[in-house]
């Protein structure tokens, strides 16, 4: 049975986290906080997490995250609510735990806790630091590969619960993870708020891809606090995937490069329904000679709002960065607004951008009739197109789940 | 048979074609020929159906059905098919997926592959359609997505227009595929209309007639070659003349 430990915390993260706790974020409407419970009741630990209830295991499959199937995953967390519901590892190398036990396990963690991101970057890290619900810690040893995906689900189960995780995840030097993170709520419509930091350590040769899909309700809030940073020679893919209703969602991770040739690849898929609001961006920071970047954003609205931002900053020799978005409108009342900025302060960098927002084109449409599909089929076929997410670098199992999620959500759109 | 009657034809409210006559039986190839912004891609679009090509008056019968008031796809379902002279890319949308999307129930990735290997297109199969395509890696895909398709009628707009030299023999042998030219003209169904400015295609593609459309009217037909002969040593003015 796994037993809970109190996180450690040092009282200078809990002061910082204390003055910041009204602070609102730079982006996206204020949420208050004290509309949500911290605390719910304890979960039990499932040794098999394939004994759960169907439909938990339903909603989960819908995020990436399958239980029936472990020897297609090299490691397996879940969290329900605020209690780590189970955890495994089935390859060598690779360390996969709530972070309250890591935080007792290793020592020189403390050395990672809030280092990518402030703990006073606005209320929601405040609010993580002070009413912490664990999270995990995954960790590649140094020269290990993930065969498989290490998969993850934050599911939201109990109404009107915030819940707070804090998630470390460290590549050691040379090492591969390939890494799912599936957050899901149990039920259609009771509202609730999802806090989440996430802090990626990714050293010198070592690659990270993170894949996450959320699949919310139109009830709650989400506020994914994710922070990276890349050594020398380093790579981390963040491919984001969100095509269900969700009240609101503010984000805006960031990546530091900080060795040369780092590499960073965002690609983001949103798609606002009615009602649902979207403040997305991707940042990338390029501190170290030859690094490189690209964002890339589609965006879809069927009637909800999406701002969608990236920000790429060149501060060294020799770096490029490319970013993009794509909006499309499929109804009216809907927005999509891009905000790509860049900043460089060096000669000799490379940084430019692309945007284009608009409805599907009549001439593409035909195009597609002429040979031979009907209006629906031809609509059908380019927004598919639009959403096909085929990143390079990520492994062909891992771009079938983000396809089978896409898919899964397309007829809503439709 | 396509068989087009008195048609006219609006555009944004102007009137382009002004009473079109034209018949194509089974297994004939015809050639339009005519000076910019004469009408020849107003009529390839309007029996095509595309609908901000507006028939205003006339009718065009194909295969013995009245096809006038027709939508665009239902169209390509009955048979006819038309290359673009500048399509448009379609972002995420693969060229294997318009393969395929022509081939339909047919449709199997050793037919796509061989298609593509025909077309000289094997290392696009993966690319999004027309995106970053040369002039005539965008022909050589139009002529690929055809053949899947298969049509009855063939509606080719310039098919060698930006092509270089060494292409332009693989434009023709892929155009004499997809009207069947292989076979006797007594067994042949398959039926072309080629619009062409420069006449290049007919030194590999075999057609019975030639029309020359100005402004918007077809004022002569006859022997393609004899035709092509005439606008290159008098130009179209004599063309004009003739038909006073």
């Amino acid at each position: 049975m796994h037993q809970m430990r109190e996180i450690k915390s040092s009282r200078t993260y809990r002061d910082s986290a204390k003055e910041a706790s009204d602070k609102p974020a730079a982006f996206g409407e204020d949420i208050d906080l004290s509309s949500y419970a911290s605390s719910a009741e304890e979960k039990h630990y499932q040794d098999d997490p394939s004994e759960l209830p169907d439909t938990t295991k339903e909603k989960m499959l819908e995020v990436g995250v399958t239980l029936d199937e472990p020897d297609q995953r090299s490691g397996t967390f879940i969290q329900e609510d605020n209690t780590p519901i189970h955890c495994s590892v089935r390859q060598e190398g690779i360390e996969v735990m709530a972070v309250s036990e890591a935080l007792e396990k290793y020592d020189w963690l403390s050395d990672y806790w809030w280092r990518a991101i402030a703990v006073d970057t606005d209320k929601y890290t405040a609010s993580v630091e002070m009413n912490q619900n664990n999270g995990y810690f995954i960790r590649t040893l140094p020269g290990y590969k993930t065969t498989y995906p290490v998969q993850a689900c934050l599911y939201l189960a109990t109404a009107q619960l915030s819940q707070n995780v804090h998630n470390i995840i460290i590549a050691e030097e040379g090492s591969e993870l390939h890494l799912i993170t599936g957050c899901t709520s149990s039920s259609e419509e009771n509202a609730g708020l999802h806090l989440g930091v996430s802090e990626f350590y990714i050293k010198r040769g070592a690659k990270v891809t993170f894949t996450m899909i959320h699949n919310w309700n139109p009830g709650i809030n989400v506020r994914p606090r994710t922070a990276t940073i890349v050594e020398e020679n380093g790579l981390f893919l963040n491919n984001y995937v969100l095509m269900k209703p969700v009240r609101s969602l503010q984000m805006n991770p960031v990546a530091r490069c900080v060795g040369e040739n780092a590499v960073v690849r965002y690609n983001s898929t949103l798609v606002a329904t009615p009602g649902s609001s979207m403040d997305v961006g991707s940042q990338t920071i390029l501190d170290a000679r030859g690094a490189k970047t690209e964002i890339i954003t589609r965006a879809i609205t069927t009637g909800g709002d999406i701002i969608s931002r990236g920000y790429i900053e060149g501060n060294a020799p020799d770096v490029k960065g490319h970013l993009e978005c794509r909006g499309l409108i499929l109804q009216e009342g809907g927005m999509v607004h891009a905000i790509p900025e860049l900043k460089g302060n060096l000669a000799g960098i490379d940084l430019s951008h692309e945007a284009a927002v608009g409805k599907i084109a009549e001439e593409e449409v035909e195009y597609l009739m002429a040979r031979g599909l009907t209006q629906n089929e031809a609509t059908a076929t380019i927004i598919r197109g639009f959403l096909k997410v085929d990143v390079e670098g990520l492994p062909p199992m891992l771009n079938a789940e983000i396809e089978r999620a896409v898919q899964a959500s397309e007829k809503d759109i439709m | 048979m396509l068989e087009i009657k008195g048609l006219t034809v609006e555009v944004e409210d102007t009137e382009i074609l002004h009473g079109i006559d034209m018949t194509i039986n089974p297994g004939e190839t015809h050639i339009l020929f005519g000076p910019n912004g004469g009408g020849k891609t107003t009529l390839l679009m309007a029996i095509m159906g595309f609908p901000r090509y507006k028939i205003t008056g006339g009718s065009i019968f194909f295969r013995g059905n009245d096809i006038t008031r027709l939508p665009l796809d239902e169209r390509a379902r009955m048979g006819i098919g038309m290359a673009f002279q500048r399509p448009p890319a379609v972002r995420g949308v693969k060229t294997r997926d318009m393969v395929a999307a022509g081939l339909k129930e047919r449709a199997s990735e050793e037919k796509v592959r061989h298609l593509a290997e025909k077309a000289d297109l094997a290392d696009f199969l993966d690319r999004e359609i027309n995106y970053g395509f040369s002039g005539g890696e965008i022909k050589r895909s139009e002529m690929m997505q055809l053949l899947a398709q298969n049509p009855r009628l063939t509606l080719l707009d310039e098919p060698e227009s930006g092509v270089d030299l060494t292409n332009i023999a693989l434009i023709g042998n892929l155009i004499n595929e997809l009207l069947h030219k292989n076979c006797p003209i007594r067994t042949r169904k398959c039926m072309g209309l080629i619009i062409t400015h420069t006449g290049y295609i007919l030194n590999y593609v075999n057609a019975r007639s030639g029309y020359v459309m100005i402004s918007g009217r077809i004022i002569g037909c006859g022997d393609p070659h004899e035709i092509l002969a005439t606008i290159k040593e008098r130009g179209y003015a004599k063309c004009i003349k003739c038909a006073k």
